[in-house]
């Protein structure tokens, strides 16, 4: 953001850069189990995002100050990968990454029926292993499939996604470029039953009527994400109770 | 402006083992949703896990794929010895939370720091879980009718919401592994499971648990049970036949 370039972002036909139309999601694909040891786990592949998520829990939370004798504590660490971005980004936590942890943890909190876990903690892990735009969204989207995955009871899930603004349109699921070169980035996230907003930043500038925009595209986006969280979770037993009921 | 996904979502009736998702609404002609279901501020229910529905005669049920053991009066939990202190044992039940073990709660005459002479850490013990209280603390106790110290045998883990499959109907399920493998198996509520007899058919019983494990959520099970075990025989180690 914040700075300009001469590439055209969108063409005279109203598309983009990777052909898409102003409200049309890039392409998405999400895994539940692959990883064995943890108690849940996914992989998503949104655009060229590819991002690892573990959960782990609940179990007693540690170090003993960070417990709450009424709740679970989510924690939730989103990490970049060394080779994630085009420059090789400095391994370890950040600014930007120690924020990002925060919002995402907060968002987890209120779907996660924390009250049922005092003294406890979920940890969360979040590994981007490439980033293509729109990670903290992506990397909380997959975070909500782990935890049901893992078993752990929540109020709903979490389903996220972006708007922007790029030469003065206002456009869905942002791209690399998009966000680099446009006006405006809204990541946002909601639950999807009740319509709660658990997430909401904005890098830029957006004024009412295109805030409204957005966030009516954002919503409209989050039906299409949900149903893919969803059968993402329930393919592998959907497939054995098919092959079963067959025999 | 913001308005909510319900329409998206479907408010059916729903029916015993239909997958669903936290938050899709939950109900049932004539049953009053109970476990793993939560109330709406509109009066309607919904799911808190991902997992199956068990609709029974006056109740809904929503069962997690998976999930830790909650510790719950009066179940009775195989425990693992992790830590031994002056006067109790810690134990660990595959929860969230260790639970304790305090001397007065078994049967033999402990004295206080000699502890380590009646069980050591890594030992395995039955035991009943005697209280809850509201932070989860837990406390188990080995004075009741086959509690004990189990010595020997193999410990195996499944996730504790699928026990009640491993069990089946009044023990069905279980009892049909126990005599088809020769095996004496003790199943813990909170999912792990003690399982003794000659190695072959130990491993027998145990492959049996992981298909139970994976095919939790599917109907008929206890017949492809009888038919696997059946396709097991060469595999077993008699004692009669």
């Amino acid at each position: 953001m914040g700075t300009t370039s001469d590439i055209k972002l969108i063409n005279e036909d109203g598309l983009r850069l990777d052909g898409r139309s102003a409200d049309e999601l890039r392409p998405m694909k999400i895994e539940t189990d692959v990883l064995a040891r943890a108690d849940g786990s996914a992989y998503i592949e949104w655009g060229g995002n590819k991002i690892l998520v573990a959960v782990y829990g609940p179990r007693e939370a540690f170090p003993k100050h960070t417990q709450d004798i009424d709740k679970a504590v989510v924690k939730a660490r989103y990490n970049m990968a060394a080779f994630s971005v085009d420059e090789r980004k400095r391994p370890g936590p950040d600014r930007r990454s120690m924020e990002i942890s925060k919002v995402i943890s907060e968002a987890l909190s209120s779907a996660v029926m924390v009250n049922q876990f005092p003294r406890a903690e979920i940890d969360v892990y979040i590994e981007v292993l490439q980033a293509d735009a729109g990670t903290r969204i992506a990397g909380l989207t997959a975070s909500s499939v782990a935890l049901a995955a893992a078993g752990i009871p929540m109020k709903d899930m979490v389903v996220g996604c972006t708007a922007g603004k790029v030469e003065g349109q206002v456009v869905l699921d942002l791209s690399k470029e998009e966000d680099n070169f446009g006006q405006a980035d809204l990541p946002m996230a909601v639950l999807p039953k009740s319509g709660n907003v658990v997430l909401l930043q904005m890098d830029g500038d957006l004024s009412v009527d295109e805030f409204e925009k957005a966030t009516s595209m954002i919503l409209e986006a989050t039906k299409k994400i949900h149903k893919i969280q969803r059968d993402a979770l329930a393919g592998k037993y959907k497939a054995i109770a098919l092959e079963r009921s067959g025999e | 402006m913001l308005v909510s996904h319900r329409e998206a979502i479907g408010e059916h009736m729903v029916k015993t083992r239909e997958i669903v998702f936290p938050g899709d609404i939950v109900q049932a002609e004539g049953t009053k949703p109970r476990n793993g279901t939560y109330r709406n501020s509109d009066g309607t229910y919904s799911s808190c896990y991902f997992g199956t529905v068990q609709v029974s005669e006056q109740f809904l049920d929503v069962v997690p794929f998976s999930g830790i053991y909650m510790p719950r009066r009066g179940d009775k939990v195989i425990g693992k010895v992790i830590d031994v202190g002056p006067s109790m044992w810690v134990v660990d039940i595959n929860s969230a939370y260790n639970t304790l073990l305090h001397i007065n709660d078994t049967p033999w005459r402990v004295n206080p720091g000699d502890l380590k002479r009646f069980l050591g850490v890594g030992d395995y013990i039955y035991a009943k879980i005697m209280s809850v209280n509201e932070i989860r603390e837990s406390w188990v106790t080995l004075k009741d009718v086959g509690l004990r110290k189990m010595e020997g045998g193999h410990i195996t883990s499944i996730a504790a919401p699928k026990i009640p499959r491993i069990i089946g109907k009044g023990g069905s399920m279980v009892n049909m592994i126990k005599d088809a493998t020769y095996t004496r198996i003790v199943v813990g509520q909170n999912g792990l499971i003690w399982i003794d007899g000659a190695p072959e058919n130990v491993m027998v019983a145990i492959s049996a648990i992981r298909m139970v494990e994976e095919e939790a959520h599917t109907t008929g099970l206890t017949d492809r049970m009888q038919k696997y075990l059946e396709e097991k025989k060469g595999e077993i180690v008699g004692n009669n036949e």
